[in-house]
């Protein structure tokens, strides 16, 4: 058997280790960024003009911080006014603030998206406005901002490998890890590369699946 | 049951409802005609609080229109409407669009909703269509969902912002039969329309408007072949031989 796949054999239980913490990773924070990002859209569409410039400006200050920066906050200065959180929960928490800002711009293009008539249709049949967004606004927001959000669970599973900056041991960390310590560089990043992609040719196809059907 | 005083409504420092004054008894076909951007439809969006107004008042079944008071809710129970879009819930079938606001707004039981609808959905002629989306449906056949959707309500009147503009021509008549029928049923309706056929033949009162306040008012017969202002002999003049 040739060098290279005896090492790949030995490296791969220790890379899968890392993958699961990137799995960990996406989830935790894509379920952040997503509720989140709900909620700075529908304060953004609320119609009150406080809570609609709250979310804007927290949008844009979120849209301007690097997603690095912001984890060297959360990790390396929250300590400093006695909030310690450990790495892996700096990473997700980091990650979905950061990505919570394009989830909401996502959610709020696709609210708008909808025909105001039957937003007028459902407040002259006497529903309020949470009734009309539960009822009548969000079932189709939804549809819309499916393919998009689709995409952002890709570019969320790539970006989770930022989580090594802060000592979370995911896919990308423990490749260099092992990278480091015995040199065989091409055959470690090679698989890592692979795993990644391995994980988002799921999502690609996915992606792809509800671009097709919201065209329909 | 529709009481309006004195009623005024601007956009911005542009005035489009200069003091109209009108009531609207229980049972009564007022159809509203009058060149466009004269404010027909404010009134009716002023009516069920769609838009709100600057001056003056709106009273429904003695409630005070207000559509920053809870009792909006009420209000908008008892005055349905008809828009000139549709404005059907694409999403939801024709049966699940006319059981919705009795359902989740009125509290109704669902299956007491659904028999209703489904028989509503017959009296328009579309007892055959209940599982159908809007998007497969024709401009004729999706207001008379609308208008379904409307009565599903048990509202005491209806307000229809010209209901048949969007449609193509040979799709009017469905409609206009639909609603000639709630006419001699009794139903309380006041209709923005440039039919003045329909306006003729089934209006108890005609209102014409121009320019923000009511020109002429009265029988069909007198508003519509015997104009008083020549306001009004102009404006029928142009939509009645408008080559």
């Amino acid at each position: 058997m040739p060098k290279f796949l005896i090492n790949a054999w030995e490296f791969f239980p220790i890379l899968l280790q890392g993958a699961t913490l990137t799995v960990l990773v996406a989830i935790g924070s894509l379920l952040l960024s997503t509720l989140l990002g709900l909620m700075w859209a529908l304060m953004r569409v609320s119609g009150i003009p406080f809570l609609a410039k709250l979310s804007a400006g927290v949008i844009n200050v979120l849209r301007g911080i690097p997603i690095i920066v912001m984890l060297f906050y959360l990790y390396f200065v929250l300590p400093d006014l006695g909030i310690s959180l450990t790495a892996l929960h700096a990473a997700i928490i980091g990650l979905g603030i950061s990505y919570s800002a394009y989830q909401a711009e996502n959610f709020r293009a696709a609210i708008e998206s909808i025909d105001h008539g039957q937003i007028e249709a459902a407040q002259a049949m006497g529903m309020g406005w949470g009734m009309t967004m539960r009822r009548v606004v969000l079932p189709q927001a939804f549809k819309v901002a499916l393919p998009p959000y689709g995409n952002m669970m890709i570019m969320m599973l790539k970006d989770s490998s930022q989580a090594s900056t802060i000592t979370v041991a995911e896919l990308a960390l423990q490749g260099k890890l092992i990278a480091t310590s015995t040199f065989q560089n091409t055959t470690v990043f090679t698989m890592v590369a692979l795993m990644y992609l391995a994980m988002c040719v799921p999502l690609i196809v996915l992606v792809r699946h509800l671009e097709k059907r919201s065209k329909q | 049951m529709i009481e309006i005083r004195g009623l005024q409504k601007s956009y911005g420092s542009h005035q489009v409802i200069k003091g109209i004054d009108l009531s609207i008894a229980k049972g009564e076909v007022v159809c509203i005609v009058g060149p466009s951007g004269s404010g027909k439809s404010t009134i009716l969006r002023c009516i069920n609080g769609l838009e709100d107004y600057q001056g003056g008042s709106i009273d429904v079944l003695g409630q005070r229109v207000d559509n920053k008071s809870k009792s909006i809710k009420s209000i908008r129970t008892e005055v349905s409407m008809v828009f000139q879009r549709f404005n059907l819930f694409p999403h939801r079938t024709a049966l699940e669009n006319v059981i919705e606001g009795p359902v989740f707004v009125k509290g109704e039981a669902r299956e007491t909703a659904m028999v209703r609808g489904k028989e509503l959905l017959a009296s328009v002629g579309l007892g055959d269509k209940q599982d159908a989306k809007p998007p497969q449906l024709s401009g004729g056949q999706q207001q008379r969902v609308a208008i379904a959707r409307a009565l599903a309500m048990q509202p005491e009147a209806i307000l229809f912002d010209e209901p048949t503009s969007a449609l193509d021509p040979e799709l009017v008549g469905e409609v206009l039969t639909v609603m000639r029928k709630l006419a001699e049923a009794g139903l309380t309706m006041v209709v923005v329309t440039h039919e003045m056929q329909f306006a003729r033949e089934v209006a108890d009162r005609v209102i014409f408007i121009d320019g923000g306040v009511i020109v002429e008012q009265g029988p069909p017969a007198d508003v519509l072949n015997a104009p008083q202002h020549p306001r009004t002999q102009d404006f029928l003049r142009r939509v009645l031989h408008p080559m």
